[in-house]
């Protein structure tokens, strides 16, 4: 799992859980691959992020050296800063760990880079409430 | 853009494969949307699959030709008419301007003959050339028949009725190919040679298709919510998207299901959608794919996708399910982290409901979303297809699947965005419940009314013994 869908996903399909966001990293397996560098497609997605739930998650996987600690501001032609950005939301690689909720403590084991974000049936809202979110 | 080069327009014919003939016109709208093409008919589009067009440039048309994979290939028309005397006329009379840079010693060149539903042998096809005689056209470059750098093409257009064709052709073209479409597609994104396939992958013609309908370009993020084996993503991340998916199944997306090729007894331990993406060179847009339930909540709210290509389960082939459970559940702490969640029916009008609410809520302005929906054709009302304030229904293609069952492309862009508390018009279209119930016991029940009624048409009065021999073999 990539700290780009790390940093979109929430817990919010959990029963009593409202925001469920940002969820708690742990990394037990990190690979670090090798993604082509495409400037406009990371300067797209700079003001979509959640930056500093994504300097908090590098962190927390020790993986945020070189990434500075908020967007610059010319972040569209700073070559630089795209780079360190576009390492830590596509090259870092979480093969196992978990993600864990943030408000009920309930974790979702990520296995062969693969999150399990599946509750169990007594942790969903009654069914008849249709969400679709 | 295209530069528009002089103020006069060009003819070009565009030469269609004649499959999909449906999802024709949407994709060619799509694609003159996303490329931003200027292009205008010389005759309203039908279902024949030579249609004439005008653009600025030859650049626009080589555009359209880049994506599209219902187009066979681009033709700049010199000469086109109802009369075999009038097309000679015309190309006698064509503006050297337009041939001779082709027509030089040094180019070699072809001459292809097409004669749209009457197929002729290859030597009657050598004598349309010899006896059309287009001696007069200064063609002065060797013949190469494997590797032209010119290819003239002369075309005969017969009608759509291969069994009922005219003695003379309709309609005459003749011109110089500019470019191919992306038929070679198919073969590339073929699901035979592809590594990791299921039992409902979508082919590879009709995934392009949606690609193509969901205006994918490069640098987009798309996400497909049923991502199954990934087979939607493979031509969105051709075109240069970034792919995501999310489907509720954890072995299919671990690949821990049963093979689907019947040659094959276990599943190679390195299969996954990554590794379709590694295939064919671009592993570079994959971002990642969840075990996740479509119809809860997953993603921020501030979460924004530029395209949702996908392809929903029927109930057929593949469940509708969602987590659930019609009893109260009882999980101990204990049983909690191993326990598989109970599954419940996930019927299509909420399926497809949350679908619209979802891409209501996530798609970017202009933003589109591209589903199939299974339909029973008997049953089938446009009006009554999925709706949702903020989607605007742009496309609709159906593709024939049986008799009595299609499914159906529907196309949405997102036109407004919703307000905190808007959610979709329930349809309770009739053909969108209990899809699967209907689909079996429509069946069932119209394979006798049909037997009856093919019995009644011969003048056989019993159906029993030998008739049952001669009754057409029934398509279930």
């Amino acid at each position: 799992m990539k700290l780009l869908t790390h940093n979109v996903l929430s817990s919010k399909c959990l029963k009593g859980v409202s925001v469920g966001y940002p969820l708690r990293l742990n990394a037990t397996d990190i690979k670090v691959v090798d993604v082509d560098f495409n400037s406009e497609f990371v300067s797209r997605m700079i003001p979509k992020i959640n930056y500093s739930a994504l300097y908090e998650a590098a962190q927390s996987i020790g993986h945020h050296n070189g990434l500075p600690d908020a967007v610059a501001d010319d972040y569209e032609h700073n070559d630089d800063f795209l780079k360190a950005v576009h390492h830590v939301l596509l090259e870092v690689d979480v093969v196992s760990g978990d993600l864990e909720c943030p408000e009920s403590g309930r974790k979702f084991p990520i296995t062969r880079g693969i999150p399990n974000m599946l509750v169990n049936e007594n942790e969903v809202n009654e069914i008849n409430s249709s969400n679709g979110c | 853009m295209c530069a528009i080069a002089s103020n006069i327009w060009q003819r070009y014919l565009l030469w269609f494969a004649h499959d999909l003939v449906d999802f024709r016109m949407a994709e060619i709208k799509s694609l003159i949307s996303v490329l931003d093409i200027n292009m205008r008919w010389v005759e309203e589009p039908a279902d024949h699959p030579f249609w004439i067009v005008e653009v600025p440039s030859e650049e626009c048309v080589k555009k359209l030709a880049s994506r599209s994979i219902s187009l066979r290939g681009v033709i700049e028309l010199w000469a086109h008419s109802n009369n075999i005397s009038t097309l000679h006329q015309q190309l006698k009379a064509l503006n050297p301007n337009v041939y001779q840079p082709y027509l030089q010693p040094h180019l070699s060149f072809k001459v292809e003959v097409e004669t749209f539903s009457n197929h002729l042998s290859l030597p009657e096809l050598v004598d349309k050339i010899e006896v059309q005689s287009f001696s007069y056209l200064p063609i002065v470059g060797p013949v190469n028949l494997k590797n032209p750098d010119v290819k003239l093409w002369f075309m005969e257009y017969y009608g759509l009725e291969p069994n009922n064709i005219p003695e003379l052709p309709y309609q005459y073209y003749f011109g110089r190919w500019i470019t191919d479409g992306q038929r070679h597609l198919m073969k590339k994104f073929s699901l035979k040679t592809r590594k990791f396939i299921g039992n409902t992958s979508m082919d590879a013609q009709i995934s392009v298709l949606m690609a193509n309908q969901g205006k994918v370009k490069p640098g987009d993020l798309v996400l497909d919510p049923f991502v199954g084996t990934g087979s939607l993503l493979v031509p969105a991340a051709h075109f240069g998207a970034y792919v995501l998916g999310t489907d509720i199944d954890y072995l299919i997306l671990h690949a821990k299901t049963r093979p689907s090729r019947i040659q094959q007894k276990v599943r190679a331990s390195d299969e996954s959608i990554q590794a379709n993406l590694r295939q064919y060179g671009l592993e570079n847009q994959y971002i990642d794919v969840v075990v996740a339930d479509s119809s809860l909540p997953l993603w921020v709210k501030e979460f924004e996708l530029d395209a949702i290509i996908t392809d929903p389960p029927y109930g057929i082939r593949e469940p509708t399910e969602r987590v659930g459970t019609h009893k109260v559940p009882q999980i101990t702490e204990q049983q909690a982290p191993t326990h598989i969640p109970s599954k419940i029916d996930y019927g299509h009008d909420h399926l497809y409901q949350d679908l619209l609410n979802f891409a209501a809520k996530h798609l970017k302005l202009g933003g589109r979303l591209v589903t199939f929906i299974p339909i029973l054709r008997e049953l089938y009302n446009e009006e009554n297809m999925p709706k949702h304030p903020c989607l605007e229904l742009v496309a609709n293609s159906e593709q024939v699947l049986s008799a009595y069952v299609c499914r159906r492309l529907l196309t949405y862009e997102k036109v407004s965005r919703p307000s905190d508390c808007m959610a979709g018009e329930r349809t309770f279209d009739p053909s969108l419940e209990n899809f699967r119930d209907k689909y079996f016991n429509h069946c069932e029940d119209s394979r006798q009314v049909r037997r009856q009624k093919h019995y009644s048409n011969i003048g056989l009065r019993d159906s029993n013994s030998k008739t049952d021999r001669i009754a057409p073999e029934s398509d279930t």
